[in-house]
Parts: C-alpha cells; sequence; structure tokens
C-alpha cells in the first residue's frame, strides 16, 4: 500500500508537469496549426533560465521567477516573430523542420553557455516528508501537483472565459471571421507562443527542482508527444488527462516492473492510440474526403 | 436613433443620413489573368440599403471582400468617411489595411456560406463581437476581477440587446456549430451587430432559406436599418427582396458595373435586362430574376 501511495503521488507529480509542457503545445498547434518540436528545449531553457536568475545571479525566489517569466515572454515572441511567421503558408513538413532545427539550436545554446554537466540549485520545495496514510511520501512531489494544478486551473479558466481566451479560440476555428471581429491574428499568434514558453518555464523549473538542471531536461519534454497524441492534439482537457496517465503509467511500470521498461511504455501506448484512436481521447474528429 | 427599451444606438457611425460614407473609386481586381473586377466605381449614402445584385460569377463576393480587406485590389481605392461624435471627419483608405484595421473602423460583414466559430457558443460569438470595444490588455484579462471583469459586464448589455432584437434567446448557451442553418444566419448577423457597426456588409443574408426564413431574415434587416439606423449593403439573389427593401442598387455582371440606381432606375435598364436575359445559364435564382424583371418591366 505505501509503495503503491508512492507511486501515485510520484505518477501524478510527473503527470501534472507533463500536462503542463503539453498544454504550451496544443496552445500553438490549436491557435497556429504548428507542431512544435521544440517544446522540450522550451523546458530546458526555461529551467536554466531560472538557474541563472536565481543561482548565478543570486536573486530572490520571486525575482528570480519573473526574470524567468520575462525571458520566457521574449523568447516566445522572438520566435514566433522571426522564425515561424516567415514560414506562413508553406509546406508543413518545412514547418515541422523548421521547430526541430529550432529544438537543436535552443539546445545547442544551452550547451554553449551552461556546458553539460549537471549545475547544482538550492532546493526551492521543502525536500521533508509527510506521512500520509501510512505511507511516506515527499512533500516537494505533492507540492508540484498543487502548484500544477493551480496553474493549469487558471490558464482553462484564462481559455474558457477571458476576452484574449476566446479570442485564441476563435481564432484556432476560423482565422478569416477572427479578422472581421477586428482580432489580430498576428498578435494571438504572438500570444500563444508566448503562454507555451511560459508555461513550459513553470514545467522545467518544477522538474529542475525535483531532478536536476541538467541536459535531461529536455528528454523528458520529448514525452509531451505521446502525452498530446493520447489526449487529443487540440484539446487543452486533454492534456491534463493525457499527462496524468503517462506520468502514472510510468511510476507503475518502474515500481512495479521494470525501470527499463517504463522510459518504453509511453512510446507503446503513443503507438497503440494512433492504431485504436487517431485523434486521441478528446481530440476533435475531423474526417476530410478527398 | 433609439427604440423600444434599447439604451444602445447599433449604428456606429455618426454621418448624418445623406452624405457619402463609402467610396469605391476606380477599382480593379485580378486574379493572375482573371479580371475579377473591373474599374467599379459607386458610392454608398449613410443611411441606406444598398443591394449589389448579378448573375453568378459576377464579382459580387469579390467586390465586399476587398472593402472588407480580404482581398487587396491591383488598382483603384476604397475610402470610408467616419465622423467623431464632435463631428470631425476622418477619410480612411481601406485598401491599404489588413482586415483586423478595417473592423476597427466598424465596418462588420456576414460571409455567404456562414464564417461562425462553430465550437464556442452564441454568447461568445457575440461578445467576439464586443472585442475591438474592449480595451483592457492580456495582464488584466488573466486577472479577470478589476476592468476585465467590469468591461464584459458593460458589454454584456449590449449583446442582450441584439440578442432579444434577434430572438437568440433560447440559444444562448447553445454551440453554434449545433444550431439550425436559419439561426446560425441570425447569430453571424448579431455577431457583425455587436460591432456597432459603421457600415454593415451582407454577403447573400437568405442564400438556402425557405420563403418563411427569408420574410424573417428581410424583417430583422428592415430592424436593424430603420429602427438602429445602420448603413447595410447587401448583396442577393432574390429579386423581390432586393426591389423591396433596397434604397439604392449596384448590378455587376463580368466584373463590370452595368448599373447603379434606385430599383426603379435599375429594373428600367436595358443594360439590365439584357445582363440577365442574355445569360443562358440554368441556375433557378437568375431564372427567378428574369420572371421579376419581366413581370414588372
Amino acid at each position: 500500500m505505501s509503495t503503491f501511495l508512492n507511486l501515485l503521488v510520484y505518477g501524478l507529480a510527473d503527470g501534472a508537469i507533463l500536462a503542463l509542457a503539453a498544454l504550451g503545445f496544443v496552445l500553438i498547434y490549436k491557435a497556429t496549426s504548428v507542431i512544435n518540436f521544440a517544446q522540450g528545449e522550451f523546458l530546458l531553457v526555461g529551467a536554466y533560465m531560472f538557474y541563472t536568475a536565481f543561482v548565478v545571479l543570486g536573486l530572490p525566489l520571486v525575482a528570480a521567477v519573473l526574470v524567468g517569466v520575462v525571458v520566457a515572454t521574449l523568447i516566445g515572441v522572438l520566435v514566433e516573430r522571426f522564425i515561424l511567421r516567415p514560414m506562413i503558408g508553406e509546406d508543413p513538413i518545412s514547418i515541422i523542420m523548421v521547430t526541430i532545427g529550432l529544438s537543436m539550436l535552443l539546445k545547442a545554446l544551452v550547451q554553449m553557455f551552461y556546458g553539460t554537466s549537471p549545475k547544482s540549485q538550492p532546493a526551492i520545495l521543502p525536500r521533508s516528508s509527510v506521512e500520509f496514510l501510512g505511507a511516506t511520501v515527499p512533500l516537494n512531489r505533492l507540492l508540484v501537483i498543487l502548484i500544477a494544478a493551480v496553474v493549469l486551473t487558471a490558464f482553462t479558466i484564462f481559455f474558457r472565459r477571458s476576452r484574449h481566451g476566446i479570442a485564441m479560440r476563435a481564432v484556432a476555428d476560423d482565422q478569416q471571421a477572427a479578422m472581421t471581429m477586428g482580432i489580430s491574428v498576428r498578435r494571438i499568434f504572438a500570444l500563444a507562443w508566448v503562454l507555451a514558453a511560459v508555461s513550459a518555464l513553470i514545467a522545467g523549473v518544477l522538474l529542475a527542482d525535483i531532478s536536476a538542471v541538467d541536459q535531461n531536461l529536455a528528454g523528458f519534454g520529448l514525452m509531451v508527444f505521446p502525452v498530446v497524441i493520447l489526449g487529443g492534439l487540440d484539446s487543452v482537457p486533454g492534456t491534463i488527462v493525457g499527462g496524468l496517465i503517462i506520468g502514472l503509467l510510468t511510476q507503475f511500470v518502474s515500481g512495479y516492473q521494470d525501470p527499463g521498461l517504463a522510459t518504453v511504455v509511453p512510446y507503446v501506448v503513443l503507438v497503440l492510440i494512433l492504431l485504436v484512436r487517431p485523434y486521441g481521447l478528446f481530440g476533435e474528429t475531423r474526417i476530410e474526403r478527398v | 436613433m433609439l427604440t423600444r427599451a434599447y439604451q444602445h444606438s447599433l449604428n456606429g457611425s455618426h454621418l448624418p443620413d445623406g452624405e457619402p460614407l463609402l467610396e469605391v473609386d476606380h477599382v480593379s481586381l485580378r486574379f493572375g489573368g482573371v479580371k475579377a473586377l473591373t474599374d467599379i466605381s459607386f458610392t454608398v449614402t449613410q443611411g441606406h440599403v444598398h443591394a449589389i445584385i448579378g448573375p453568378n460569377g459576377a464579382g459580387k463576393s469579390s467586390m465586399l471582400n476587398c472593402i472588407s480587406g480580404i482581398y487587396h485590389p491591383q488598382e483603384g481605392s476604397i475610402r470610408l468617411q467616419t465622423a467623431a461624435a464632435d463631428g470631425t471627419r476622418t477619410v480612411s483608405t481601406l485598401t491599404k489595411l489588413p482586415p483586423h484595421r478595417i473592423a476597427r473602423l466598424r465596418v462588420a460583414r456576414s460571409f455567404q456560406n456562414i464564417e461562425l466559430f462553430s465550437h464556442l457558443t452564441v454568447l461568445e460569438n457575440l461578445m467576439l463581437g464586443r472585442h475591438i470595444h474592449m480595451k483592457h490588455n492580456v495582464a488584466a484579462s488573466m486577472l479577470w476581477f478589476g476592468p476585465a471583469r467590469r468591461q464584459e459586464i458593460a458589454h454584456r448589455h449590449l449583446v442582450e440587446e441584439v440578442i432579444d432584437l434577434l430572438q437568440l434567446q433560447a440559444f444562448r448557451n447553445k454551440p453554434v456549430g449545433s444550431l439550425a442553418y436559419g439561426i446560425q444566419k441570425r447569430v453571424e448577423l448579431g455577431r457583425a451587430l455587436c460591432i456597432q457597426p459603421a457600415l454593415l456588409l451582407l454577403d447573400e443574408p437568405m442564400a438556402g432559406m425557405n420563403a418563411e426564413e427569408k420574410e424573417d431574415m428581410a424583417r430583422y434587416i428592415l430592424d436593424v436599418h430603420e429602427l438602429a439606423g445602420v448603413t447595410v449593403v447587401l448583396i442577393e439573389h432574390d429579386m423581390n427582396v432586393v426591389m423591396d427593401i433596397s434604397d439604392r442598387v449596384s448590378v455587376l455582371d463580368f466584373g463590370r458595373l452595368i448599373a447603379d440606381g434606385t430599383p426603379d432606375e435599375v429594373k428600367a435598364d436595358p443594360a439590365v435586362v439584357e445582363a440577365y436575359l442574355g445569360s443562358d445559364t440554368e441556375d433557378a435564382a437568375v431564372k427567378e430574376a428574369l420572371a421579376t424583371l419581366q413581370e414588372d418591366a
């Protein structure tokens, strides 16, 4: 029972971070129809930006988070303006290649400035444990779940209720009509990239705190693909459900079976879901007749 | 003009009736070698219902797309005159602006094939019509409490009046995609009205409707025009409707303007009769139009 509870908490924490990372991916796909292969690197860059502000510059926690958000916003705007906007109207394959190139570029930049060895960063979340239903569970994982839940809820309400959220959904739905409503489609594209970069920053900082500030963060980010394929490429609730399922699955397989198998399991799910339900659990079914 | 219990005027233009609102000046539009529009000029007067008619493929929708900025004509210009509340006039050249900037000048439109946000509810679609009037930024929008909330509540009042005018009460929270075709057409009109348009462009608002639905829609358009005082540019195939509700009619054929005048002048114009008689198309709307013209002439 205590193993189960532990795995549950670890799985939910991983899943919550995955959901945050996947949220950015879905936002970009929904609003701009771009498949962003650099989402994992956004996590990486976010974590290193926070590390720079918090450890290298020695800023207090809140200020470091703010600096991270500002830099993430800038990166989002710059990537949209100078890399993706010139690609509007190009072949989807070309756009995918561009985002793959972007992922390599971001990773290389991080290696260039920070090297390849892990960086030590003082723990932000408490490392103590709490007794919970007879099990000893780490407090920082519980806090990760809590923080991610708050951020995801805030984002969801933003999309459902606010003027800008509804404008984003309108652009995703019908760009031409959105323009005739006075919505600047370019602004919405930029907003999608900014929100993706900021949610990736939060995911990156949380992940770095429970693991380490190193290159593996981008590898964890690669797991957004099983998550979004499972949840549905264009579904915000899908990212949450997909993230939690993948997070729990890997932890349970790792705990009860074999850690090696656990790294493969998400991609097995990816293949299976593509065979059985290619639009994912919550994705919109698009039927095209040729 | 304010009517009934409505507190908001839907007319976004402060020009007095009878002044030129929109000037289309020698506009030509080409797609490669295809001439969609050739040297079109006409003027839309504040307070009018101005119909654009013509056989299929005459360039009517292209004309509307030029006005709303979706197409950019190679030659000529389209100018919109606006007046501020204090009476100062501004002339904006629409042909140089992207569509969202034209929308901010309060040029609203509907589409021939409905272009609603089908995953959003009726209310969300209508609130998007208020987008240009809401000033709070993304940060305020994220906080929600404070300016964002106050603005949304204020704008909701006008949206509710539009819902009332178009009798959409029963559908407020339904996703638009699930509604009947006739209702969707009405929602699209409503979304355009929520902009408080200075100029309302309607691309075949009655296409694909039965007689009863057409009558309803004609009634709504007349309400919008007569009660709210909104200037309307209308593309329509149904001649009875056009001749009944328009103040002025421009006739296009093969991308050229062949007649421009009052419904009676246009009806009697030999070029118009020729355009309709000369086309040996099987199109039902044209045949119907032809019958109407012959009957009236």
